[in-house]
């Protein structure tokens, strides 16, 4: 079965075309526009008007990377929640036409859940993870248990990648600031102390951004004021990481979202997973960053298992949470 | 002297031990290889303090929790009584429905009764609660702190609902029994922690 997915959640619209082969995910193509802002963070309008601007040219450029024809696409899946509004309606009304146009059948996904299951569905040896998922608007600790993926952990304010942001625009580093505030981190030496706030497996980032924009204020180095956010906010992600990852009893531990590229919270989860004998998979970048897909591979999964969709129930959820999702393709 | 390690959690290895002639649990954080070393330094010797300076709060203050042997703080390892019993978590889904309303109402009262002394024990999850002699003990206050803030006790009981929901979703109306026994014996303000949950959960993402 091919599957083509359309991502439209934030600042990337992307459409993936993949192939179910023996219940591995094949990625036969995925091509991903991402929209810069001029000054400041996402403009949710103006970021709908790039996606719209861009996903014609980007559905023929993906389908014809992938080799196959549109007549040859069994299934048309997209990001149905959670996201910005009018991002999330581009998708879907381009997710909506073609579908109609084609005469195949529609299905809307769980952006968070697609995260988890291209894990699962690219990464060799990755079967039932614990999901680490980190990007600019969420920050969640995922897991399976009792037919649903349960939020095991959270951020009670602000993403960690909207942290990072929020950090450097107030140094003017332009977005997304994580691989810049990495490369200042990377030569820091002084640890400045930060606040360390986890409540159970909750975290909470607003009370560091503020304290480490004042050592900022203060004339502190800016190199050692971005090790310290990274060294500690990181370990806050990797230990509510472990909490769940005993909590649950599981032995795995997924990356997922564009903050995982950062390579110190790749080596922390890592050595975490290490200690505990515990097994660390991260997908490749191009499936680990918003994508289409992990939106066409989530979409063929509930196909499969029987989920149908009809146009009428296909209207976007901006407030989609993780476990509202009933996941029937798993046991 | 034999020890043996009975549970190994995310921060702390939990041994069997002896003390003086008698079985004892020893609580030791363990140093994360992940974290630099100032962080790691600073968790271990701080939580160690907070959590053996919480247990003996909480226990001038009638709730129930392992009696204190020895804190160590530079090792960072706290040696405490062996509770028998059997922990809330792996005994709740098996109870019979007015068994679990009883052990839910308890579990509200002994939480009242921490909250009333602004005691917050930072990580209330079943798990984390054993049933002995018909008593709820508590361990675990390694992210425990005292705050008289209604913040404070919301975000404690917002823990517990979650653990709730992810570890007995076939019995959703737990929490609610539990909420029931909080209020009927807070001697504080229960409807403003009630209050200051709901609107905990609306500040969640995508609610």
């Amino acid at each position: 079965m091919i599957c083509l997915g359309i991502e439209g959640t934030a600042h990337s619209i992307g459409v993936g075309v993949i192939k179910n082969v023996k219940g591995a995910c094949q990625v036969l193509s995925n091509r991903i526009k991402t929209y810069q802002p001029e000054k400041g963070g996402i403009h949710p309008r103006e970021a709908a008007n790039h996606h719209a601007l861009h996903i014609a040219s980007l559905l023929s450029d993906s389908v014809q990377a992938a080799g196959v024809d549109f007549a040859e696409i069994d299934l048309v899946s997209f990001s149905q929640g959670p996201g910005l509004g009018p991002c999330l309606r581009t998708a879907a009304t381009a997710a909506r036409a073609l579908a109609l146009s084609l005469e195949k059948p529609l299905i809307g996904v769980n952006h968070c859940v697609a995260h988890l299951e291209i894990g699962r569905g690219t990464v060799k040896g990755c079967k039932d993870p614990v999901l680490l998922y980190v990007s600019g608007a969420n920050t969640q600790v995922i897991a399976f248990a009792e037919g649903k993926y349960r939020v095991f952990g959270e951020t009670l304010d602000v993403g960690i990648g909207n942290c990072l942001d929020k950090f450097g625009r107030e140094l003017g580093l332009g977005f997304p600031c994580g691989p810049k505030i990495e490369e200042f981190a990377a030569k820091g030496t002084e640890y400045l102390a930060l606040p360390y706030s986890i409540k159970g497996m909750d975290l909470a980032f607003s009370g560091i951004l503020t304290a480490a924009e004042a050592y900022v204020q203060q004339g502190k180095r800016l190199e050692d004021v971005c090790y310290s956010l990274q060294e500690t906010t990181f370990a806050m992600l990797t230990e509510v990481t472990e909490r769940a990852m005993a909590h649950t009893e599981k032995q795995e531990v997924l990356l997922g979202g564009g903050v995982a590229s950062n390579k110190r919270l790749r080596e922390m989860v890592q050595t975490m997973a290490k200690d505990r004998g515990a097994r660390f998979f991260v997908p490749s970048r191009d499936v680990c960053v918003d994508n289409g897909a992990m939106i066409a591979w989530l979409g063929f999964l509930m196909y499969q298992s029987g989920v149908r969709m009809k146009l009428e129930d296909s209207l976007i959820n901006q407030r989609f949470r993780t476990d509202m999702v009933e996941v029937c393709w798993r046991d | 002297m034999t020890e043996k390690i009975l549970y190994l959690g995310a921060e702390a290895e939990i041994r069997l031990s002896e003390y003086m002639g008698k079985k004892v649990v020893q609580k030791q954080r363990v140093h994360k290889a992940y974290r630099i070393k100032e962080i790691d330094h600073q968790l271990i010797s701080y939580r160690t303090k907070e959590e053996a300076k919480l247990i003996s709060a909480a226990r001038s203050h009638g709730v129930s929790v392992p009696l204190l042997y020895d804190v160590d703080l530079t090792k960072g390892c706290i040696t405490m009584e062996y509770l028998k019993g059997n922990r809330v978590k792996d005994m709740l889904n098996g109870l019979k429905e007015s068994e679990r309303r009883r052990i839910c109402l308890k579990i509200g009262e002994s939480i009242a009764r921490l909250h009333d002394h602004d005691l917050i024990h930072g990580d209330l999850t079943t798990s984390n609660m054993i049933y002995w002699n018909d008593r709820i003990y508590f361990i675990d206050f390694g992210l425990g702190s005292q705050n008289i803030e209604v913040e404070a006790k919301g975000v404690d009981l917002h823990v517990l609902m979650e653990a709730f929901e992810s570890t007995h979703s076939k019995y959703p109306r737990c929490f609610e029994v539990v909420l029931e026994g909080y209020t009927k014996h807070l001697q504080g303000d229960a409807s403003g922690v009630v209050e200051k949950i709901k609107e905990i959960v609306q500040r969640g993402r995508y609610r």
